[in-house]
């Protein structure tokens, strides 16, 4: 193997696309994390008084809270005073009223980044919602979409608009006290976005979040939150860049989904936060915090993500299947490359009777990557009929990477069935020869193995994204093998 | 069928004669890990012709096919390799199948994940596009395949499967000679593609080849047995032994290999084989 191992370095040179900066003047607040700061970002945003209570809260808990240390990650410890909790792109007066009134200079970097912030542009069938480092800069759709019903607006104006949906159901997933990193982001966090889908109505559009940090030495501190009442759906789709710097930036997210009676929620990432040079140096601490809850009966929660950013990542986007009858999806593709490291997996808490759940993992290490699934099924008493399957695939790129699988299982219920399944393999110069003795060279074989490999996670994305990340990983692999 | 034996006769002391060999292989030498396998073969394949390479496991057939093809690990220590004049072994290997060389695999590998028609579109789509050709549509492609299935006997749920996975040694083969009927490549290395399968396959995949001979285009059959060439009859049959080809001859060779086995040639350049039995020399020899 000693060719190969030469050749995931060369491969291993891929340039990361997004790593640009747009030049937008900033409104930062001082570095550091006080109570006072916490009071000035519930001020700048102008939030009520329970609001304020709630971050606080949050604030004091945090601060009896450790840093956790059992994920099977290495990072040098981090110093929350030394990071800046709130960057905005400085808008004239009160902030654009409308899509045309959008900074150019913004509406430029997002053109770069291939995503249109022009309704008339844009494929029809996405509605976006722009955020740029603290705050949401831009919400496409929003009109049409209201016509239904449907709320989709930045979290910010859903707290002044819709305070009284923000507040029944805001921590009612993900409570502040649930780790350090959801406390932290309950402290501080300073936007995201919003999504209520009212009774019985089927969202006719993908929604999508785009995250883009700018600024230099920010944390980014979002909150998503989305509600499917009864007999509803939505489909919708995150997607994240950041620039390419040499200090390591943290990105402490919560998104909490809640799924009333027979409602169906998907919810779909492609995470190409910056990873990091090739040495290591720089990318982004991706510490985030995803759960949802199909509390009603017959609902549906469905996450897909595909992880190909990021220095670290750090993440299990989770089920609590309270209603009888639920149903609870992941589907996940993790790349590790360089020096990444994921860990990274799911949790489905089976409370409901005859519910069920289905995980999908793929991990994918190249170059000294280090790709971790942890993964907990859980049934509660309960849970009569509750089943669970299982399957977790690695797949090995060269001799330096690593993949590790931690399931954990336990079943108070002696009536439910869980199954599950694992396997490494490691792409095999076989493979590669047969492919380019057909007339493919290296990237192209190296890419379309791994897409085959992550097939059954693929096709759970909505279409043009599937496409992306098709590409988004053989971008990622880039030279990954020879 | 022409037969130019003895140009080819001469052909082997000095190819540079002969400018139109589709492959030239002058004085070849291989080795695997400091081990020599090929230690001097001379060999010139001209257009039309079906040239048959029989030998004992070991004796070095895989390695030169899987050379050719280029496949990493073999270290090449003297001679040349010319394929229209060209020295093939500058190119990587999807340069010389974009050129026009395919190699059936003995073993074809599994790719899950990866359908039959996806992978074979890309692979026909790469080669045009090298060759500057316009690339085939979606519908284009499946009208193509549809019609060379029919010659392989494949099943029509063939081309959503997932490459090889899955599939029985016979299909995997049946695969191989699919792929060279869509590919159509110039110069066709069929390593041991009539093993594993049985009598009723046999036969569908040698007339496929069979079918794929042309003027223009050059079969290298690789094979333990002479079974297969009752039905693909070649121009020239070549006994590979201890890296060397130790006998060259029209399509007779090969029956007389049939009835004497191979120890009476092995003999001859001073190596300890010797023949037991004749019914499978092949087999004999191994033993």
């Amino acid at each position: 193997m000693q060719l190969t191992t030469h050749k995931i370095k060369e491969l291993v040179e891929a340039e990361y696309k997004y790593g640009f900066v747009t030049d937008i003047e900033s409104d930062t607040i001082p570095r550091g994390l006080s109570e006072d700061l916490v009071r000035m970002i519930s001020a700048k945003k102008s939030e009520p008084e329970f609001m304020l209570a709630w971050r606080l809260k949050a604030y004091r808990h945090w601060l009896t809270m450790e840093e956790p240390n059992w994920q099977n990650v290495k990072y040098p410890p981090i110093d929350y005073q030394d990071i800046i909790y709130y960057a905005a792109p400085k808008t004239k007066e009160d902030g654009p009223k409308s899509l045309d009134e959008v900074d150019p200079e913004l509406r430029k970097m997002f053109d770069k980044l291939g995503i249109s912030l022009n309704e008339q542009n844009r494929i029809s069938g996405i509605a976006v919602d722009a955020i740029v480092d603290s705050v949401s800069v831009a919400t496409t759709f929003k009109a049409k979409l209201s016509e239904l019903g449907i709320i989709f607006c930045s979290f910010s104006e859903a707290v002044q608009k819709h305070p009284e949906l923000i507040g029944k159901y805001l921590g009612s997933v993900v409570p502040y006290t649930d780790n350090f990193f959801a406390a932290l982001n309950a402290a501080v966090f300073s936007d995201g976005s919003f999504c209520y889908i009212p009774k019985g109505v089927r969202c006719p559009m993908e929604l999508s979040t785009y995250f883009r940090i700018n600024a230099a030495d920010t944390g980014q501190f979002e909150r998503t939150l989305i509600i499917a009442e009864e007999d509803s759906s939505v489909s919708y789709l995150e997607g994240c860049t950041a620039p390419m710097r040499d200090k390591n930036q943290l990105h402490a997210a919560v998104v909490e989904l809640v799924a009333l009676d027979r409602s169906e929620i998907r919810y779909a990432t492609v995470q190409n936060w910056y990873p990091g040079d090739k040495n290591g140096v720089g990318g982004i601490y991706n510490f985030v915090t995803k759960r949802g809850i199909c509390k009603g009966y017959g609902s549906k929660i469905s996450w897909t993500q595909v992880e190909t950013g990021s220095a670290i990542t750090w993440k299990y986007p989770s089920v609590i299947l309270k209603g009888d009858n639920s149903v609870g999806e992941f589907y996940s593709v993790a790349l590790t490359n360089n020096f990444q490291q994921a860990d990274t997996g799911t949790k489905m808490i089976h409370i409901g009777k005859n519910t069920k759940s289905t995980i999908i993992s793929k991990g994918i290490s190249a170059g000294h990557g280090q790709n971790t699934y942890r993964g907990l099924v859980s049934i509660q008493r309960g849970a009569t009929g509750a089943r669970n399957y299982s399957q977790c695939d690695s797949l090995l790129l060269g001799s330096e990477c690593g993949a590790h699988t931690f399931p954990y299982i336990e079943s108070k219920n002696p009536l439910a069935q869980i199954e599950h399944e694992a396997s490494t393999s490691k792409i095999g110069e076989d493979q590669l020869f047969y492919c380019k003795s057909r007339g493919y060279s290296n990237e192209e074989a190296v890419s379309m193995i791994v897409n085959g490999f992550c097939k059954e996670v693929l096709r759970k994305l909505p279409m043009e994204f599937a496409v992306e990340a098709q590409k988004l990983l053989g971008v990622s692999l880039e030279g990954a093998i020879g | 069928m022409k037969n130019n034996g003895n140009s080819i006769e001469n052909s082997t002391k000095n190819s540079l004669k002969n400018k139109s060999a589709i492959l030239s292989i002058q004085d070849l030498h291989v080795s695997v890990s400091g081990k020599p396998i090929l230690k001097g073969i001379d060999l010139d394949v001209y257009p039309g012709e079906v040239h048959a390479i029989m030998g004992p496991n070991g004796s070095g057939k895989s390695t030169l096919a899987q050379f050719l093809a280029g496949r990493e690990g073999y270290q090449h220590t003297t001679g040349n390799v010319l394929y229209h004049g060209q020295n093939l072994l500058e190119m990587p290997p999807e340069k010389r199948a974009c050129e026009g060389v395919f190699l059936g695999f003995q073993y074809p590998v599994e790719i899950a994940g990866v359908g039959n028609t996806y992978f074979l579109k890309g692979a026909l789509n790469a080669i045009r596009k090298y060759r500057g050709e316009m690339e085939l549509d979606a519908v284009e492609f499946l009208e193509l395949a549809r019609q060379k299935m029919k010659i392989l006997e494949l099943d029509p749920n063939f081309l959503e499967r997932s490459l090889n996975h899955g599939f029985s040694g016979g299909e995997k083969k049946r695969n191989e000679i699919f792929q060279m009927a869509i590919l159509e490549p110039t110069l066709s290395l069929l390593d041991e593609t009539d093993s594993g399968l049985d009598i009723d396959a046999l036969k569908i995949v040698a007339d496929a080849v069979d079918k794929l001979r042309s003027p223009d285009r050059a079969i290298v059959l690789i094979t333990h047995y002479q079974r297969l060439l009752s039905y693909i009859v070649p121009d020239r049959v070549h006994v590979l032994s201890q890296g060397k080809i130790v006998r060259s001859g029209g399509p007779e060779l090969a029956l007389e290999l049939e009835e004497r086995g191979y120890g009476w040639l092995t003999d001859m350049t001073g190596t300890l084989v010797t023949a037991r039995a004749v019914a499978d020399p092949v087999r004999s020899v191994l033993s």
